[in-house]
């Protein structure tokens, strides 16, 4: 028997961008941000059309609301008691968003790796974690206010207690499921007891800990308007509760537009910030 | 022979039992073996027969039920770094590159910077990875990955390399040439070599030795000693022979069972 070798592959098609294919290297640029964008535009499509219908009267037009934004953040329009102070409201915000993250972090990292990693920290702790964990911010706040007092103190605790969980269910289970295989390898490789908790258990939990940062920041955000119901004079959380007590709903809408753009903001800096330090991570990208 | 009379590894009456709930798995049972320094053996056997077992107990991750595995005449009572295992599934540090994961044995016995980069340069070479040295263990291929793992166990200055299936995941022309330049290192360096295959080709293209094992319990069937002039021809009558011996050894134990 003899082996019979083909003739060569046919030459490969003429690689020259035609214009369609060029229209469609286009298209395939600018489609997230099209489709990113069908549905808050409809939202907004519907808006207009319910309030300039007059199915409600209590919601403002998207152009009354653009309008008064305008005026919120750098005054000019209506010149009342909010004109130009969003910068102000959400500078107190994300103090108490970043300095409340921070602290839970703070918190949330040692318990969770001594709860991961220590049987009888896991015995102590994990069922008393489990127990509190259901129990919602918002029912937290009359007793925050008692036990820390009217004001920015309250507002940190909450924000404090909204983040803290999921850094510390995501560093316990990133310290946890370390690749048993990862021990041995560095054992074998003259690395042992404490050096491994450094070398090996922190930086396989890193992805772990990193999705409860994440996630937690982002729950940061989420609880500040309750955070802020705690009597505090600014923040935008304020700014709602002052816009709903005041029947002043633009104000409101405001309020929330600007929670929404700069929690987006925030996670979208860590995703990056995330993408780089876990480079190495096969399925980090957010 | 002049040189050292004692074996690098010696495992006698090695049995291991594990005990899963109310089941008593004999994973290995009574298993003898003396290695010398230089050898190349390989431990081949049916799935479940122990290979991993006995050379886990090589390695120092477990120790025997009963028995006593020593070497160089002294009791295996952990991990160490002269005896470096490479996994089949490569077991490297994800978050360090090619570079680090290389170096991790070298800085974890305290050697400075500018140590551990001469010895990482060297291996890095050693195994043709050169280009790759900043890459991160998912951006290679399964036999670049190998390579790593070869050369990280190197680096550490293992007299003996404990090999798990180590090409069992890769392609065809991959573990050929994985094969090849493990076999080049192997005659360039001194080192010993367990390992492990349930392939025979792959056991008589590598050993000196070959270690039949078979199943329930798990235990040591043969142990074969290889006179073939090497570089091997996979094609050739001898090989073929000692092909046919080797097969009807390894399926054996299948016949006692069959009754
Ligand atoms: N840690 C363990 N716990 C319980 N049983 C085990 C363990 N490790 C191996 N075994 C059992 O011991 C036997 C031999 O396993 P192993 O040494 O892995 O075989 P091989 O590597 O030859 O396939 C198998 O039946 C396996 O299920
Ligand atoms: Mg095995």
């Amino acid at each position: 028997m003899a082996i019979v070798e083909t003739g060569s592959v046919a030459a490969a098609a003429p690689a020259a961008a035609t214009p369609r294919a060029a229209t469609r290297t286009t298209w395939a640029r600018f489609k997230p941000t099209v489709l990113a964008l069908i549905v808050p535009l409809l939202l907004l499509a519907f808006w207009q059309v319910a309030t300039t219908q007059q199915w409600t009267r209590l919601i403002p037009t998207p152009y009354a609301v653009g309008e008064y934004m305008i005026d919120f953040a750098v005054g000019g329009i209506y010149d009342d008691a909010y004109s130009a102070t969003l910068t102000t409201h959400l500078l107190a915000s994300m103090s108490r968003v970043y300095g409340g993250f921070a602290l839970a972090a703070l918190f949330a990292l040692p318990i969770g790796i001594l709860i991961g990693r220590v049987p009888s920290a896991r015995m102590l702790l994990d069922p008393f974690l489990q127990v509190m964990r259901p129990i919602p911010v918002t029912a937290w706040l009359p007793l925050s206010m008692i036990l820390f007092g009217l004001g920015a103190k309250s507002a940190f605790a909450l924000v404090c207690l909204g983040a803290f969980y999921p850094i510390l269910l995501n560093t316990i289970f990133g310290v946890r499921s370390v690749d048993p295989k990862l021990f041995e390898a560095a054992s074998m490789l003259g690395c042992r007891g404490n050096a491994q908790f450094y070398k090996v258990v922190l930086p396989a939990a890193t992805p772990s800990i990193f999705t409860g940062l994440r996630l937690g920041l982002g729950l940061a955000w989420f609880v500040i308007v309750v955070g802020e119901m705690t009597g505090v004079p600014q923040g935008l959380g304020a700014v709602i509760m002052d816009g709903r007590t005041l029947s002043r709903t633009e104000l409101v809408i405001c309020g929330m537009i600007v929670i929404g753009l700069a929690g987006y903001l925030s996670d979208r800096v860590v995703v990056a910030l995330g993408n780089y330090l876990l480079r190495w991570s096969p399925n980090h990208h957010g | 022979m002049a040189e050292s009379a004692t074996p690098i590894v010696e495992i006698k009456g090695v049995s291991k039992v594990f005990q899963l709930q109310d089941q008593t798995i004999h994973a290995l049972s009574g298993a003898n073996l003396s290695i010398n320094k230089g050898e190349f053996i390989c431990l081949i056997g049916a799935s479940g027969c122990g290979k991993s077992t006995l050379l886990r107990i090589m390695a120092g991750f477990d120790q025997p039920s009963s028995g006593e595995a020593l070497m160089w005449g002294r009791p295996i009572a952990g991990p160490d770094p002269s005896r470096g295992m490479v996994f089949q599934d490569y077991a490297l540090f994800p978050w360090l590159s090619v570079r680090a994961n290389i170096g991790f044995g070298p800085a974890a016995r305290g050697l400075g910077a500018a140590e551990v980069k001469a010895i990482v340069d060297k291996f890095i070479d050693l195994v043709g990875l050169a280009k790759f040295a900043n890459a991160y263990p998912h951006q290679l291929s399964g036999g670049m990955k190998q390579r790593v793992a070869i050369a990280r166990v190197l680096a550490n200055d293992a007299e003996l390399v404990l090999m798990d299936e180590p090409f069992g995941a890769l392609d065809a022309m991959t573990r050929e040439r994985l094969q090849d330049e493990l076999l080049d290192i192997w005659e360039r360096t001194k080192l010993t070599v367990v390992f492990v295959t349930h392939a025979v080709e792959e056991a008589i293209l590598l050993a000196n030795r070959v270690v039949v094992m078979t199943p329930g319990p798990g235990r040591i069937e043969s142990d074969n000693a290889l006179d073939l002039v090497r570089p091997r021809d996979v094609a050739s009558p001898e090989f073929n022979a000692i092909r046919r011996v080797l097969s009807a050894k390894l399926h054996s134990h299948h016949g006692k069972k069959a009754a």
